[in-house]
This record gives C-alpha cells, sequence and structure tokens, in this order.
C-alpha cells in the first residue's frame, strides 16, 4: 500500500516537474508551478517559510518521503534503480551509514551558500540539476517533435504548436548536465540511493528530522524468519534484517521492504522504541574506495558554410550575418531580479527560466561566480514587454513575481551607442529601427553630421534589448545594453 | 536508362496520360475534372495582324517554375529548377494548342531561359513562339556592349537564332536616384539600343518588337506617341489586366493608372495587348470564402481563377494571356477555360465589378510575389511577408485587437504562429530599416518600407495584446 501511495505521488511529481523544464504549455507552468516550489532549497533561498516549514513537519511526521514523492532527482534515480532490478534481483545489502562524510558536505555546503559561492552549491542541489538534465538533454528532443507536429499542422492550416528554435544556450552547463546524469544513472544502477545519502545537502538536512521521525518503517521480530528480502532490496542499504535495524537518516520510505517482504514482519507504523535497538550499535566499516568516473565530452563543432549571394535580379534572400554578443562590463538580470548580488544569492541554476523563456533571451552564465544562472543576451530575440513569465516560474526568489505593469518601471539595464557601427553613419542609409521599436520611448533621433543617429534617454531606458536585438549592424550592434548592477525602479 | 530513370518516365508517362484523359474531355466520354461548361472544345486563337500568327490565347509564362525541392523558387530558393516536369508541362501545353511561351533573362534568378530554352528545343522550332525580354534592370547593364550581349545570350540559352516577341522589359519602372524618363533614356536610347533592336528585326532575328508596361503612365503615353508619329512601330505591347485592375488599379495605389485606360490606348491603335497578372500574382485565384462563395452561387463548378481568365480573355484586343503555371494542374485547368473561351457577357462584367469592389474593400497588399524587390540588403523575405499579410486578410485572420470579437484569440494566434512559421524572425517585417533599396523595383509600385511599418505595428499591437 505503501509502495502504491508512493509510486503514483512520484510519477505525477515526476512527470509535472518535466512538462514544467519542458514548457509544454505555458498554462501547465501557471497551474503546476507549485511543483518548483515546494522543492527545498529553493523554498529556504526564497525565504518561503512557510514550504519550509511544512517541508519539515511533513518529514517529522512521515520521514524522508520527501525524497521519494517530492524530489524529481530521488525519483530519477529510483527509475534507473528500478531499471537495473528487472534484470538483477536482491542486490542490495546493508552498509553503514557515512556520517563524517555527510555532514562535512552539508556544513561545507552550508558555509558556500551563505558566504555565495555558487558553482558549489548549484552543481550539488539536486532539484536543480534535474532542472538542467531535463532542459539541456531532453527539452531539444521535445522541441524537435513540436517542430515536427508544427510542420505537419502548417499543412493542414492548424495553429496549435508554434514553432521553436533549437539553439545551444551554454555548451558547459550541457556538458554538466550531461556529466550529473552518466553519474547518477551509474551510481543508482549499481548502489540505488547513494548519492542521496552520501552527496545530497538536502537529503543530509532532512536526514536530521527524520531521525526522529514519528511514522517509521518497524521490524515485527515475531513474524521475522530471517529471509533478508527486505535488506536486499532496501536500495538506500538501510536495512539490517538481522538486528532488525533500520536506519532512518537514510530510509526514504519508499515501502519496497514492506512488499517484498512475504511474513508481514515489517509495517509503516508510529514509532515505538524497542530494547534490542539500544544495545545493537554496528560497527562502522571503512569506506569503500572511492570510484572517480571520468567522463569525456567531444563537442563536435559544425562548420558554418557561408554561401556567396548568387547575382539575381528577382529574388533570393540576402545571406544574414549571425548577431554576436558584446562583451557586457555588467551582465544583465531579467526584470524582478532585483540586482546581480539578489540573483547570485537565491539562485540554484535550475534552468525552469530559461526554458520559459518564450523570447531566447535568457541562458546559463558561463562566468565562474555566476556559473549556470540566468543571463539576459539579445542575439535571438529581446525581453518582450508583454511577458513576465520568468519571474512567475521562479522558485528560488531569485526573480520576483512582476506584472506587466510593473515591468515597465524595472530598468534592468541601460543602452549604450556604438557610432562606429551605426549603419547612417557606415553606410549612408536612413534607418531609425531601434528607435522605432523601443517600448519605453528612450530613443529618439537628432542630427549629427547630416545623419539621423539615435540618442538615448538613460532614464527611461528599461534595458529590454529591444534596439539591441533589431539592430541592422552585424555581427555586433550599433547600440546594445549593459546591465544595471541594481536595477533602478521608478 | 538506368531501372531508376525508366521507372520515373514510366510514371510521367501515365500521369500525362490519365491527366490526358481527363482534360481532353469529349461529349461522350465520362466527366472527369472538368466542369460541365468548359473545356469541350479546342484552343481559342487570336490573330496577331502585324506578322499573322496564330497566337493561342493562353500563353505560358516562364516566370514560376517548378523546382527539384518542390514547389517553385519561391519556397526553396537554392534548388535547381526540375527540368523533367518543365519538359511534361511544356509537352502538355503544346499538344493542347498553347503556342506562346514567355521568359526572361530575369526570371528564375537568371535560369528561366535555359530551362525553357531546353524543353521547347525538343519540338519543332515553327510550332511555337517564343518572347523573351530586354532585362537590363540594373545600371551595370545598359551600356550597348552589354545589353547586346543580354540579347546575344537568350539567343543562345533559348537554343535558336530568331526570337518572336521580344519586349522591353518593365518600361516606366524607375531605378536609384532617377525619374522614370531618365531611366528608359539610360536602358534604351541613349545607347542605342533600341535603334539596335528594329535593326535586328530587319534582319529576322527579331520578328515582333514590344515593351512590358509597369509604373509611370507617362512613359507609356510617350512611346505610344511615338508609334502614332511613326517614329517607331510597336507590335505588341504587354500590360496589367485584370478585373481588379481594370478600375482600380489607381485607388489601390495613386501611382498606378486603370488597366481599361491602358487596353483602350492600345485597342483604338490597334495594337495586339499581351496580358500580364490576370490573376493579380495568383491572388484572384485564392480570395476570401465568403467572396468565393458568392462566385460558386453562380457557378458552384467554376474556380475563382477561371471567372479571371475569362475577363481577361474576353476584349477582343487581347492577343494572349499570360499565366505562371507552376503545376501541371493549373495548365490543365487553364486550358480548359480557354478551350474554347466563353466570354464575360456584360451581365457577368457587372458581376465581376461587384466582386472587385469587395476585394478592393479588403485592404489587402498589391503584391504579386514577383521577388523584383529581392534580395532585400538586410535579409527581409519581403514578398513572403507579404503573402502571409494577404493570407490572413483572405482567411479572415487579422483581427482587430482593439475591438476583439469572439473569434479574436484564434484569429490572433493564426496570425502569430503562421507568420513565425512563414517567415524566419530575422527576416521579419521589424528588421526593415526603411533604407527604402526596394521601393524602385517594384512593379506594382507599393511603398514597401510603409506597409513593412504597417505590418510590423500591427504585430506589435497583436504581441502585446
Amino acid at each position: 500500500m505503501l509502495k502504491k501511495i508512493r509510486t503514483i505521488l512520484a510519477i505525477v511529481v515526476m512527470l509535472l516537474t518535466t512538462l514544467l523544464f519542458l514548457g509544454v504549455c505555458w498554462h501547465i507552468n501557471l497551474w503546476f508551478g507549485f511543483v518548483a516550489k515546494m522543492q527545498f532549497l529553493p523554498a529556504v533561498l526564497s525565504c518561503n517559510l512557510v514550504v519550509v516549514f511544512l517541508l519539515l513537519l511533513f518529514t517529522c511526521l512521515f520521514g524522508r518521503m520527501y525524497c521519494s514523492v517530492i524530489c524529481p532527482l530521488g525519483i530519477m534515480q529510483d527509475c534507473f534503480s528500478w531499471l537495473h532490478g528487472k534484470f538483477k534481483k536482491n542486490r542490495f545489502s546493508y552498509s553503514p551509514e557515512k556520517k563524517w562524510l555527510r555532514y562535512s558536505i552539508l556544513v561545507i555546503f552550508t558555509v558556500l551558500v551563505i558566504v555565495g559561492v555558487t558553482p558549489a552549491t548549484t552543481l550539488l542541489e539536486p532539484y536543480s540539476a534535474y532542472g538542467r538534465i531535463v532542459n539541456s538533454l531532453f527539452k531539444p528532443l521535445y522541441d524537435m517533435l513540436n517542430n515536427l507536429l508544427a510542420s505537419f499542422e502548417a499543412k493542414h492550416n492548424l495553429y496549435h504548436f508554434s514553432d521553436t528554435e533549437i539553439w545551444m544556450r551554454s555548451v558547459t552547463t550541457f556538458v554538466v548536465a550531461i556529466v550529473t546524469l552518466v553519474v547518477l544513472a551509474f551510481l543508482s544502477w549499481r548502489h540505488g540511493r547513494t548519492y542521496c545519502n552520501t552527496i545530497c545537502p538536502v537529503g543530509t538536512t532532512l536526514s536530521l528530522v527524520s531521525r526522529f521521525s514519528i511514522f517509521r518503517v518497524q521490524f515485527n521480530m515475531d513474524n521475522c524468519k530471517q529471509c533478508g528480502m527486505c535488506e536486499k532490496n532496501c536500495k538506500a542499504s538501510a536495512i539490517d534484517f538481522k538486528n532488525g535495524l533500520v536506519d532512518y537518516s537514510r530510509c526514504v520510505v519508499c515501502g519496497d521492504c514492506i512488499a517484498k517482504c512475504k511474513f508481514d514482519a515489517l509495517h509503516y507504523s508510529v514509532y515505538k522504541r524497542k530494547a534490542a535497538e539500544v544495545s545493537a550499535r554496528v560497527a562502522q566499516t571503512v569506506d569503500e574506495g572511492r570510484r572517480s568516473f571520468l567522463v569525456g565530452a567531444g563537442l563536435m563543432t559544425a562548420a558554418v558554410a557561408t554561401a556567396q549571394p548568387k547575382v539575381k535580379v528577382d529574388g533570393g534572400l540576402a545571406v544574414i550575418e549571425d548577431k554576436v554578443a558584446p562583451k557586457r562590463k555588467t551582465p544583465i538580470t531579467p526584470p524582478g531580479s532585483i540586482s546581480a548580488q539578489n540573483m547570485k544569492r537565491h539562485c540554484t541554476a535550475c534552468q525552469l527560466c530559461v526554458s520559459a523563456c518564450p523570447n531566447n533571451v535568457l541562458r546559463p552564465s558561463t562566468a565562474l561566480d555566476t556559473f549556470m544562472q540566468p543571463v539576459m543576451s539579445f542575439e535571438r530575440g529581446y525581453c518582450r514587454p508583454e511577458c513576465t513569465h520568468c519571474s512567475q516560474v521562479c522558485p528560488a526568489g531569485a526573480i520576483r513575481c512582476i506584472t506587466v505593469e510593473e515591468k515597465t518601471t524595472v530598468h534592468a539595464g541601460h543602452a549604450v551607442w556604438l557610432k562606429e557601427n551605426c549603419v547612417p553613419l557606415t553606410d549612408g542609409v536612413s534607418c531609425g529601427n531601434c528607435a522605432r521599436h523601443c517600448p519605453v520611448g528612450a530613443i529618439q533621433m537628432v542630427d549629427y553630421k547630416g545623419k539621423q543617429v539615435p540618442s538615448i534617454n538613460m532614464e527611461k531606458c528599461i534595458g529590454c534589448g529591444a534596439c539591441e536585438h533589431l539592430c541592422p549592424a552585424r555581427p555586433f550592434s550599433a547600440i546594445y545594453v549593459e546591465g544595471n548592477v541594481m536595477h533602478h525602479l521608478n | 536508362m538506368d531501372r531508376r530513370d525508366f521507372l520515373k518516365h514510366i510514371g510521367g508517362a501515365v500521369a500525362v496520360t490519365s491527366l490526358l484523359a481527363a482534360a481532353c474531355d469529349t461529349p461522350d466520354a465520362p466527366k472527369q475534372g472538368v466542369t460541365s461548361q468548359d473545356g469541350h472544345g479546342s484552343m481559342t486563337y487570336r490573330i496577331n495582324h502585324n506578322t499573322g500568327d496564330k497566337v493561342s490565347l493562353l500563353g505560358y509564362g516562364m516566370m514560376r517554375l517548378p523546382v527539384e525541392a518542390g514547389g517553385t523558387m519561391r519556397e526553396n530558393p537554392d534548388s535547381p529548377i526540375d527540368q523533367e516536369v518543365v519538359n511534361k508541362q511544356v509537352d502538355y501545353a503544346l499538344e493542347h494548342g498553347v503556342n506562346y511561351f514567355d521568359t526572361s533573362p530575369a526570371y528564375c534568378q537568371g535560369l528561366s531561359e535555359r530551362s525553357t530554352g531546353i524543353a521547347l528545343s525538343r519540338h519543332p522550332r515553327d510550332g511555337y513562339y517564343i518572347a523573351t525580354k530586354l532585362s537590363n534592370f540594373s545600371p551595370a547593364t545598359w551600356s550597348r556592349q552589354a545589353s547586346v550581349e543580354m540579347f546575344e545570350k537568350s539567343l543562345k540559352e533559348l537554343k535558336t537564332n530568331y526570337v518572336d516577341y521580344l519586349l522591353l522589359h518593365g518600361i516606366g519602372m524607375v531605378s536609384n536616384d532617377m525619374d522614370a524618363l531618365q531611366t528608359f533614356n539610360g536602358r534604351y536610347m541613349d545607347n542605342g539600343i533600341l535603334d539596335w533592336l528594329v535593326e535586328q528585326k530587319e534582319k529576322g532575328r527579331i520578328r515582333n518588337i514590344g515593351f512590358s508596361y509597369h509604373g509611370d503612365i507617362s512613359i507609356f503615353d510617350l512611346l505610344l506617341k511615338w508609334h502614332d508619329e511613326g517614329k517607331y512601330h510597336w507590335d505588341f505591347v504587354q500590360i496589367e489586366l485584370n478585373y481588379l485592375d481594370w478600375n482600380y488599379a489607381d485607388e489601390i495605389n495613386p501611382r498606378n493608372t486603370d488597366a481599361v485606360y491602358l487596353y483602350d490606348e492600345l485597342h483604338k491603335r490597334d495594337i495586339p495587348a499581351v496580358i500580364m497578372e490576370p490573376l493579380l500574382g495568383g491572388r484572384l485565384g485564392t480570395l476570401p470564402d465568403f467572396i468565393l462563395k458568392r462566385m460558386q452561387e453562380r457557378e458552384p463548378e467554376t474556380p475563382a481563377a477561371r471567372w479571371a481568365f475569362r475577363f481577361a480573355g474576353t476584349p477582343e484586343g487581347v492577343l494572349t494571356v499570360l499565366s505562371g503555371m507552376s503545376y501541371m494542374e493549373h495548365l490543365i485547368q487553364n486550358v480548359a477555360t480557354y478551350s474554347p473561351l466563353r466570354p464575360i457577357t456584360p451581365e457577368e462584367n457587372d458581376f465581376l465589378m461587384k466582386i472587385a469592389d469587395e476585394i478592393y474593400n479588403l485592404k489587402s497588399i498589391p503584391c504579386t510575389t514577383c521577388s523584383y524587390c529581392m534580395p532585400c540588403p538586410y535579409g527581409l523575405d519581403i514578398p513572403t511577408i507579404f503573402a502571409h499579410y494577404n493570407k490572413c486578410v483572405a482567411e479572415g485572420n487579422v483581427p482587430n485587437p482593439e475591438h476583439p470579437t469572439a473569434q479574436y484569440k484564434k484569429a490572433r494566434r493564426a496570425f502569430l504562429i503562421g507568420y513565425d512559421r512563414n517567415v524566419p524572425k530575422l527576416r521579419q517585417s521589424s528588421h526593415c530599416i526603411g533604407c527604402r533599396e526596394c521601393v524602385a523595383h517594384c512593379p506594382q509600385r507599393i511603398d514597401i518600407p510603409a506597409e513593412m511599418k504597417r505590418i510590423d505595428e500591427y504585430v506589435e499591437q497583436l504581441k502585446r495584446s
């Protein structure tokens, strides 16, 4: 019964989280956004005390069930472990808790979060790791399917699927996602919940509470025939059947042991302390030899063939050179993120905002101090005035929820004019495309050396990037956005 | 011939035979694919009194030839012309009496003449008339030498030693920073090329000299004045004529001239008129449902395009009506329309004028997707943007954000998603900087940058609502 409930809940949560990250439909984000918002670390970082309290209370009552039904990375590992179980039955055995390793990682992690060393924290955080895997590895596949459907639709004048652009937002994040997936797949295939019970800082934090939880899996030694099936099927290696003990700091309340026990010797019920347990303490064994994994990622570089334009009199398309992002002194963070500092403090680099961005503006940063956190750039689109998607999905309080009206008052950056690239001066043509498209009217065309060139009103500019994106100068725009260290509000 | 080729040929032969069977509808054969009223007889011909040529009322325009990747160069600009299909369609046309083939050194990115030459040279030269043009649009080709070379190259590509109909291509159009007269003089007079062409006619290398007209009416009037004065003799003139332009050309764009004027000027001088754009770039073939319904209430089996072809072919001064038939089905349909022509009655004429009123009121953009404006130096796909807009107009998918109706959401979605599907984001109207490079090239004289701005503002409004 416990196992059934756990499995159903896990499948539902996993499905919703995955749909969320795939960006299947914007409405899903609005209805099921809570799946992301009830994740532990994002809730802590966004100071969502209600969720943190509820999660701790939940753990206090039922043990680490969070790890089995809410954490998408835990569920993903269960999938690998379950698959292996199809080939090789009864493969687990008890191993003692590696307390020293667990707690040192937790302490270091906590210190790093407080100090604000982003890469270290974002790499280990389980929910974000799952987000990156889905966003980097599976979303492109999903988008391909979407585009395939869209192309079928186009033939029949139907308009349900809009075409999406598939592009590599960050090679580093892609590699990190692959390495995470491979390492976790290997660990869970071989040893079940090793990651959750030795490395995961969220798992360790919850284990502090779950040790004292009210409901627990317990032995009824009268019924136990010492068959050992429970221990052999415990993916957390937390059951010591000989002594009738369960390590509640590692038990993720999956219910597999209860389902396996043919003799009704295991129950999930209100905990009663037993005399036997007090004396029985198993000596710690030496750590298993460490294994290191080297994952080489071969990167393919596609040669871009630039065809020479033919001499044409009736048609053909001019070759458009790709835009190249300018070197921004201050990175631009999305409206709602308040400041680069706030973003750095709260963001767990889950990539939910990146996947939610319909304008191809957000992508993971490659800078070390804001590793994989979202930054804005405008080569493929600009921050559209009617869109607040990223601010609505962020579970960690890194991008606070803002309305469309508020958005026009957030100055995330300011435009800078580079006259050496401006086409009225370089090519002698009239332009003004930046001024025409500025949603807040911050650009006026003024006479300069007999040509109309843009002049920017810094007080009005919100840093949306419309001017940079729509500037005809290529590869570098003649007008680009510099981030504001702290967003100006008015 | 390997096995694959063999199968292709057999497949083609089967296709042609079955289409043939469908089109050559004799009264006793079961009717298939052809409406009850048209296509029972043989092709209508008109006589060119200058040479006595017996010209089929349907002329084949070689401007939108099919390409190997499917569709035409509009859809697949980099794909080579599908010669096999061109050959089959030319064969079909000849078998069904079509004998006027119109090409230009400028068509199909410069590849149309060669393809036309390959297809036609497989048949006896006296069985058809070739029309081509001196398409020296670019000032780089205005020198006497470059223009002569262009004509000689046409003969070579067309695999012939004479051209039946040679046109000064698009008189009245303007080149950058010049007016229409300066452009015309630069292209044909200052370099003495028009006189050279007249010499070639005397030598028998050209049988008829004429011109095609787009744009500034003063040049059209000037050339006809020369005709009256006996300075130059025009054997034929090619004009744009269809039931929308008949009276509405200058209402749609004040810089254009109604077809009724153009035709009357030619007819009173007894100059045969060759008709282009009988369908306005296909737009009169794909009408909005509510307009199509009115046509089909009169004749349920008649496609919209047939009305337009019947209209264009009815005036007696019309020598031939050109149609750029990319697909076999269009060819079959048009052959049927003119086999023989069922002239438009005065009552039907009134009806079409009412239809023209309604089309005019739609306010679509009069683009015929000829692509002369391309390539845009800033990468825009101008004809596709206009085609998308017009398609949405025709399908009623241009909702008004200020007065949203019940259908608003659906129409908005169709417009925006369809826009992204048809035109890559980087080639959409938002990237038009208004350099006006394109304006001079448009035979319809559309103010392209202004229309781009209008569409862009509309898209912006839709996106924000």
